[in-house]
């Protein structure tokens, strides 16, 4: 099967950001069709002394082979994609993923994430937010731990 | 191979394919009775019935669960015993028209949030032991047949040919068919009914069906295991978990099942109808993160598996080497869990169930056969865990393949690897002896190390070989011992203590002989010397934190109340204390790493909507528990004389393994016999084993005596009328019963304490009648 080489993720740039949230309420609008955002988005801009971060999926695809159901997979644009039809609620990859990026919402048992679409880019007022195409074979990492390691 | 991040179509085990014409193998089946209902939806853990199918009067019926009931057995185990209490009667055994097969999961088994939640509950009365035999079984089989509307499924009766069960949980029917065709070894037959019963030609849709199956060496011996099956969408085969012990599947093939099959319409995460939903995946996500950052520290299951256990027992001196004469051996390092993590496949999710981050279930993918049946193909071999790469220690095996060939051929021959290994080496400690030889072994040289002589006497016995030798082996440990006895071939003492059994079950992968509450742990149990009641040598031995029999009566009391908890819920014990809090050893009681409790009570909660405390799971175990040993002594299996155990597990039979520990030995007959060490030097080695043997047989006694008052027991282990009502548990059939035979013992004396008290020390309480207050 031809597999994707490159994925879009997202970058942020705190300078420019002035913690406004518009991006996590155009988030959980794609999630949950509503404008609360916070813990309904997948993004999350936290603010860090003067400064703000970002928390968002880097789609390096750890959590792809936690999956018993195979729920979770690389869209033909490179995005890792959980399919909630197919998800059975484990928690597995909310739990393993590095940065608690997979999230999970208390309206429903499947968790969701940052799927690159682009929403909170364009809703960004300050032009904070960009989607950055990179190789996946440079940003993939796998979960699995060595013996002894 | 590469490793990580491959798709799941793109996934290859590189197995031989089968070329089976699945149709033909289908069109055969007839369909010979049939029941439907109506599937209903699953309320806070509890389908709220069970099935009842009854082979010889082609029976099917649902029977309905009342609050009575869960209030009483929980579920799963408890269900289990209730459903077997009302069926079966105290002469029943493992043949018998009546005798029951059950399988069951409990309220929390199905539920993907929290690791190791689906684990089925088999119980029938064994073979080996003649009494009930439960098992705590992995695979996909316990929590669909809960989401297809049960849960339990009770089976009597036998059929009079061959017969597959089909639970079809999608059409809302129940059909026995015949099954002349398929296979009878579970890799073959679980892949086979796998293909024929998905709806859909997708591996998505294989996911959804489960089998459960044995194979033709539970067929021919009393070590017959049920194999649970779970398919695995990436390596697209079923694979299987067991549940091994007491010849369940012996019992499984005698009443002509070849295989059930369960088919489920859905499943998602609430499959379960939680009471609280967000609770439980919050803390099933807290022990997913515990497990992420704490395994590889820890037990390192995620990479290998139980196997993992193999350096540390060596390390130890508790891994059974040479039938349990040692504790070590120069050549274990061969079979370390580092040399089998060469051949498992990784990054795969080895969970047995869903959501089981755990991922103890490893695997050996495209493993080459080299001997029987199926030599020259290539199979996935499911393992080795601990228990069989030690059961190889036990016969001197040290070659990784041919541990996997006898794990292959165990699980698809459907039996149990610790009885047959177990079983094994004790023949070949006779073998060494000269009390069994190549002619009296079927001209099989079954001798320490021979691999091939072990997997042939397996292939022989599948085949169902008719040799008096390969009949009476493949009964277990307790025959051989009659068997040899009656041939007037050995010495009475020597055969009587080396083979490893008690209760008639061969004994699980653990030197016990340093560790008396560990001696306890196997021999004061319900269906034998199985660790799953209690693991106490490195609190009792390593740590020296349980030094009195009171403080080991305790611990006694506790372990195995807490770890009958899982079996009545449908869990796995494993993420309880193979992994950790970072802080556990901080808790004012780190070996019951009290957080994890705390965890349970929650999910238990959560699930059900009850508003349990962490006393309140003790309770609801014992309740179970003395039921199943009121159980036991309905069917004369539950009193002192039961609860002995082989010398080999209390310290040295012969000369070379005293030799072997001499100076622990002969410091212990100084400093605890109170013998002078200039006279320990002039005695020869012989003295020393009975002075040894008779101080720790009252140890052993010592240490019951101590048990049967802290479980409220006679001094004769019965479970008192007092002590059931108390508990709830007041079936005034049972009560009388219970009240029978407390009576008897009191007319037969035996209603006293076994150890033999001098001034210094005390029995438990000087009155004999406590119970009675």
């Amino acid at each position: 099967m031809n597999q994707p080489k490159t994925v879009k993720k997202l970058k942020f740039y705190p300078n420019k950001c002035d913690g406004c949230l518009k991006c996590e309420r155009a988030c959980s609008q794609v999630h949950f069709k509503t404008d609360e955002g916070g813990k309904k988005s997948a993004i999350r801009i936290i603010k860090e002394g003067k400064s703000y971060k970002m928390n968002v999926c880097d789609q390096r695809g750890l959590c792809l082979d936690m999956c018993p159901v195979g729920a979770l997979y690389r869209r033909k644009n490179g995005t890792v994609w959980l399919d909630k039809d197919i998800c059975i609620g484990c928690q597995a990859c909310v739990g393993f993923c590095p940065i608690g990026a997979m999230r999970k919402s208390d309206v429903r048992i499947e968790p969701f994430k940052c799927i690159s679409c682009g929403a909170c880019v364009r809703a960004c007022p300050t032009n904070a937010l960009e989607l950055e195409e990179s190789k996946i074979e440079e940003i993939k990492e796998v979960v699995y731990h060595k013996h002894g390691v | 191979m590469v490793e990580g991040q491959i798709t799941i179509e793109d996934y290859k085990t590189g197995n031989t394919p089968h070329k089976w014409d699945l149709n033909k193998i289908k069109k055969a089946h007839k369909t010979l009775y049939e029941y439907s209902y109506k599937n209903g939806n699953v309320d806070r853990g509890y389908a709220n019935r069970t099935l009842y199918i009854n082979l010889s009067d082609k029976q099917i019926k649902e029977k309905k669960v009342t609050e009575d009931m869960k209030k009483k057995f929980t579920g799963g185990r408890g269900f289990g015993l209730k459903l077997l209490w009302e069926s079966i009667k105290s002469s029943t055994r493992w043949n018998s028209e009546e005798n029951e097969l059950v399988i069951t999961n409990g309220p929390l088994c199905g539920t993907t949030q929290y690791p190791g939640s689906g684990k089925s509950l088999c119980l029938s009365v064994s073979p080996a032991t003649d009494t009930i035999c439960d098992c705590n079984v992995g695979g996909f089989f316990g929590p669909y047949l809960k989401f297809s509307g049960f849960d339990a499924l009770e089976i009597q009766g036998k059929a009079a040919e061959d017969i597959v069960i089909i639970i079809d949980g999608e059409q809302g029917k129940i059909k026995v068919e015949t099954a002349p065709l398929e296979e009878t070894n579970t890799h073959l037959i679980n892949e086979q009914l796998t293909h024929i019963y998905s709806t859909e030609d997708s591996d998505k849709s294989r996911q959804k069906v489960s089998v459960v199956s044995a194979g033709k060496g539970a067929e021919n011996s009393w070590w017959g295991c049920l194999n649970f099956s779970f398919y695995d969408i990436r390596r697209k085969v079923p694979r299987v978990k067991q549940a091994g012990r007491g010849g369940l599947g012996t019992v499984f093939r005698d009443k002509k099942i070849k295989a059930i099959v369960v088919k489920v319409e859905n499943i998602t995460g609430d499959s379960n109808n939680p009471a609280d939903p967000i609770k439980l995946a919050e803390i099933g996500t807290k022990l997913h993160r515990e497990i992420r950052d704490l395994d590889r520290y820890q037990c390192n299951m995620r990479a290998v598996g139980t196997a993992h256990l193999v350096e540390i027992m060596d390390e130890y001196d508790l891994l059974p080497c040479e039938n349990y004469r040692f504790g070590s051996f120069p050549k274990s390092s061969k079979i370390y869990s580092t040399e089998f993590y060469k051949y498992f496949t990784k990054i795969i999710p080895d969970g047995c169930w869903h959501g089981c981050t755990m991922a103890c279930s490893k695997t050996v993918d495209g493993f080459s056969v080299k001997t029987g049946p199926y030599k020259g193909q290539k199979v996935t071999v499911d393992g080795p865990e601990y228990e069989t790469v030690a059961a190889c220690a036990n016969m001197s095996i040290w070659d990784p393949e041919r541990v996997l060939e006898f794990n292959f051929y165990c699980d698809t021959y459907g039996i149990d690897t610790i009885s047959t290994g177990t079983a094994i080496a004790f023949i070949q400690e006779m073998f060494e002896y000269g009390i069994l030889n190549k002619d009296r072994c079927a001209g099989i040289e079954l001798c320490f190390g021979n691999s091939d002589a072990v997997l042939e006497f397996m292939h022989r016995m599948a085949k169902g070989d008719k040799d008096e030798f390969i009949q009476v082996a493949s009964k277990g440990i307790k025959r051989i011992k009659d068997w040899l006895l009656k041939k007037k071939w050995g010495d009475k003492w020597l055969i009587n203590e080396c083979g490893m059994e008690s209760k008639g079950l061969e004994y699980s992968e653990y030197v016990t002989k340093e560790s008396l509450a560990m001696q306890g742990g196997y021999g004061l149990t319900l269906k034998g010397p199985q660790h799953d009641e209690a693991w106490l040598i490195f609190m009792d031995m390593v740590n020296n934190a349980i030094p009195t029999f009171q403080d080991k009566a305790e611990a006694l009391h506790y372990f195995p109340m807490w770890r009958t908890w899982f079996g009545l819920n449908g869990l796995c014990k494993l993420p309880w204390n193979d992994i950790e809090p970072a802080n556990n050893a901080e808790a004012s009681e780190p070996a019951k790493v009290p957080e994890h409790v705390q965890n349970y009570v929650e999910y238990q909660n959560a699930v059900t909507g009850w508003n349990v405390t962490k006393e309140d799971l003790i309770l609801q175990s014992e309740r179970c528990y003395n039921w199943q040993r009121a159980m036991n002594v309905w069917m004369g299996r539950g009193r002192r004389k039961d609860d002995w155990i082989p010398y080999r597990s209390m310290g040295p039979v012969t000369e070379v393994e005293y030799t072997s520990r001499k100076d622990r030995y002969d410091k212990l007959l100084v400093e605890k016999l109170g013998l002078k060490e200039k006279d320990v030097e002039k005695m020869n080695v012989k003295s020393k084993i009975k002075e040894l043997y008779e101080y720790r047989q009252d140890q052993y006694q010592k240490l019951t005596d101590a048990v049967y008052h802290r479980r409220g027991w006679t001094p004769n282990g019965v479970p008192t009328p007092m002590k059931m009502k108390e508990l709830g548990m007041d079936d005034p059939q049972m009560i009388e019963i219970l009240q029978k035979y407390i009576d008897e013992d009191d007319k037969a004396g035996l209603n006293v304490w076994g150890g033999r008290y001098d001034k210094k020390e005390k029995p438990p309480t000087e009155d004999l009648k406590y119970w009675q207050k």
